[in-house]
């Protein structure tokens, strides 16, 4: 098993590459750690089976070649419970299949939190690797005060040991020379192997006294600010203004980036169109797939200011103290507080939204989040929204100039998804969700400045992975509605949308959508916006030979024509609940291991749209 | 007062007994939380649930669902 693998990692034409785990219990900086030494050469993969991401990087150290790094999930023992430290134990012991076992140990640990941490330290020394013990934030720990002796705790560890800091590139020196195997390392001394937690942390003390160790005093700063955003009172008012400034952001500073994204993708159309002959291939192109593509691209904006958001609140610290005050009411729902930066996410996209429930550590928890995610008003409806509300409600002001019914309208539509959400979480946690769980526990850092390259690393990261996951599953699927849309070819030629393969599916669940009303031609469109749902909007201008943007009066005027006061309002019902979007689906799929949670969704969510549309129908007429 | 449930603000006790699944008790070990330890109550969040507490140099956050199982050593 590991000689092929040792091919791969070897790479270009290198003999072989050395790979050096960096392993740490959660919060000892060692993803930042991680970003310094590799920078951007770094790329993501799921491990085998689980949900469980990999970080691998190379680390680059001049004439000595590369070295291939490993991050691996933070723990605080080796002996592993969640999937997570299941992994790391794993990897470290040369058990994973498809990772070779590492030749060498980064041992990241908090020096402000020494004591706690080095309990880590017995285990993973006794694995025998050659190890350097990296602790880090030693900044921070002289800063507050506190001291330690690396020379007397190296002796006790019969390891090397290096202060350092990711933050600011302290001691990364030591840890290159240590990597291309240049450091000296004292020799190896037997470790006590104690399975007991208390017993352990009590040999982790005495060690890190017999080092000199003096702990730093509590960070000053963190209880003031914490006096201020944990105020009974103006610490939820805070968060208010923190969630409503990063919507703000979302949509508004992103709104230009998305539109010269839209216009580029528009050129590069009409420049292949102006390149390729005219045909059937030409279409697929420019038709199919530049325009699919463009459809993923355009949210990729508010992916990236949505994630630079995430980084600051998270390196900063603030997140932590935001799942404190969301938790009171996310238990009230069935989840926890850490499910409410998920599913804010999922105002901008589902998708990363579900990536981001990896910081829930309780499985039912993270599932019951990935279940409700998709029912948040997501940026993807926003022109569904904006064509069907434009054409049949007029722009009359309400409370002032800015608000009126229209923007009442799509109000009503974001509560509506959130309702729905809650209703959902509840159901969950009292059908198949139900049982007890593991406590929830939050561990609240002290503050600290996100630094620039850690928030540029991780934006381009996560907007890499987005562009990667959604976008070949969105390529896919719209180049396939396309062809749906152009087939079967007659004489050569396309056929009417009408007569095309996506025409006659239209037709066929007519009696099915009916009394919703809805015509075939909105069958087609439900059909194409399964790739995403925005993808009705031009679906319906296609059909009825108009372009089709939300801005445009053509259009409205054709919907106005189609449907009634109370399709329409079926129409955005069914939109708020329907689980539209193949991406999403897909992404579930990978991060609950089967298509068990994804068809479930589906279907519960189909089944919802479908009711409260039926209703909506009757009710309004 | 015999919980970490009702440890006032700005007190400190020292815990005695975790009264959880072995699974948990041993998560809230790793955190710092074990027979022995010296615990101070911090604060709340707004509307007094979760609470915050210092223990073995870091601050950690516990439902009083799960503060409730941790019971402290009587002072002699």
């Amino acid at each position: 098993m590991s000689g092929c693998h040792d091919c791969a990692l070897a790479g270009r034409g290198e003999p072989k590459a050395i790979t050096v785990a960096l392993v740490g219990p959660p919060n000892s900086g060692k993803s930042t750690l991680f970003n310094r030494l590799t920078g951007l050469r770094q790329r993501v993969a799921n491990y085998p089976g689980v949900t469980v991401e990999q970080h691998r990087g190379r680390v680059r150290l001049g004439t000595r070649g590369d070295v291939e790094l490993l991050d691996l999930p933070g723990t605080y023992t080796l002996q592993p419970r969640s999937d997570d430290e299941r992994i790391t134990d794993d990897v470290l012991r040369g058990r994973m299949p498809g990772t070779p076992r590492p030749d060498a140990v980064l041992l990241v640990l908090d020096s402000t939190n020494l004591a706690r941490h080095l309990v880590l330290a017995a285990p993973v020394l006794a694995l025998g690797l050659p190890t350097l013990v990296v602790l880090n934030l030693s900044d921070d720990l002289e800063r507050r005060g506190g001291s330690l002796d690396p020379a007397a705790l190296a002796q006790q560890l019969g390891a090397p040991v290096v202060p350092a800091s990711a933050a600011t590139g302290r001691g990364i020196e030591t840890i290159h020379e240590f990597l291309a195997g240049r450091l000296a390392v004292p020799a190896r001394i037997p470790l006590p192997t104690i399975q007991n937690i208390p017993a352990c942390r009590m040999w982790a003390g005495r060690l890190a006294s017999q080092s000199t160790y003096r702990a730093p005093t509590p960070p000053l700063w963190t209880r003031r600010l914490d006096g201020v955003f944990l105020h009974p009172v103006a610490g939820p008012l805070l968060l208010l203004a923190v969630v409503l400034g990063v919507f703000q952001a979302m949509f508004s500073a992103a709104a230009p980036l998305s539109d010269g994204l839209e216009s580029m993708v528009g050129a590069i159309g009409g420049w292949a169109g102006a390149l390729l002959p005219a045909g059937v291939a030409r279409d697929v192109v420019v038709q199919g797939a530049v325009a699919g593509v463009g459809s993923v691209i355009v949210f990729l904006p508010q992916i990236a200011v949505l994630f630079l958001f995430i980084g600051i609140l998270e390196d900063s610290g603030y997140l932590a103290r935001a799942a404190l005050i969301a938790d009171r009411t996310m238990a009230r729902i069935g989840l926890q507080g850490k499910s409410f930066i998920p599913l804010l996410s999922a105002y901008a996209c589902a998708v990363p939204a579900i990536l981001a429930t990896r910081t829930i550590e309780s499985k039912r928890d993270r599932l019951a989040t990935i279940l409700v995610a998709p029912f948040m008003t997501c940026a993807a409806r926003l022109p569904v929204y904006a064509l069907i509300i434009a054409a049949f409600l007029p722009n009359t002001p309400l409370l002032g100039p800015v608000f009126g019914v229209r923007a009442a309208a799509l109000l009503g539509l974001y509560v509506l998804g959130f309702l729905a959400a809650v209703g959902t979480a509840r159901l969950l946690r009292s059908t198949i969700l139900r049982g007890d769980r593991a406590p929830f526990l939050l561990e609240l850092p002290p503050y600290r400045w996100p630094t620039l390259r850690s928030l540029g690393l991780r934006v381009v990261d996560r907007s890499r992975v987005f562009l990667t996951r959604a976008g070949t599953v969105i390529l896919g699927v719209t180049v396939g509605i396309w062809l749906l849309c152009h087939l079967p070819l007659a004489n050569g030629k396309a056929p009417d949308l009408s007569h095309s393969v996506a025409g006659t599916i239209g037709r066929t669940i007519e009696p099915a959508i009916r009394p919703l009303g809805f015509d075939w031609k909105i069958g087609v469109g439900l059909v194409t916006s399964l790739a995403a749902r925005e993808v009705i909007v031009g679906t319906l201008g296609t059909i009825h030979g108009i372009d089709g943007n939300a801005g445009s009066t053509g259009l409205q005027q054709a919907l106005r024509h189609d449907l009634t006061p109370g399709g329409a309002v079926a129409l955005l019902v069914f939109f708020a609940f329907a689980m539209q979007c193949l991406s999403t689906v897909a992404v579930v799929r990978r991060e609950t291991g089967g298509w068990r949670y994804p068809l479930l969704q589906f279907g519960y969510m189909l089944t919802l749209a479908y009711g409260a549309a039926l209703l909506a129908k009757v009710i309004v007429g | 007062m015999n919980t970490l449930e009702d440890l006032p603000f700005g007190c400190d006790a020292v815990l005695d007994e975790l009264a959880l699944p072995s699974d948990d008790a041993a998560r809230l070990m790793e955190l710092g939380f074990f027979p022995g330890v010296r615990v101070v109550a911090v604060r709340a969040a707004p509307g007094g649930d979760p609470r915050v507490f210092r223990v073995d140099g870091a601050e950690i956050a516990l439902r009083r669902e799960t503060a409730r199982c941790l019971r402290l050593r009587r002072r002699a």
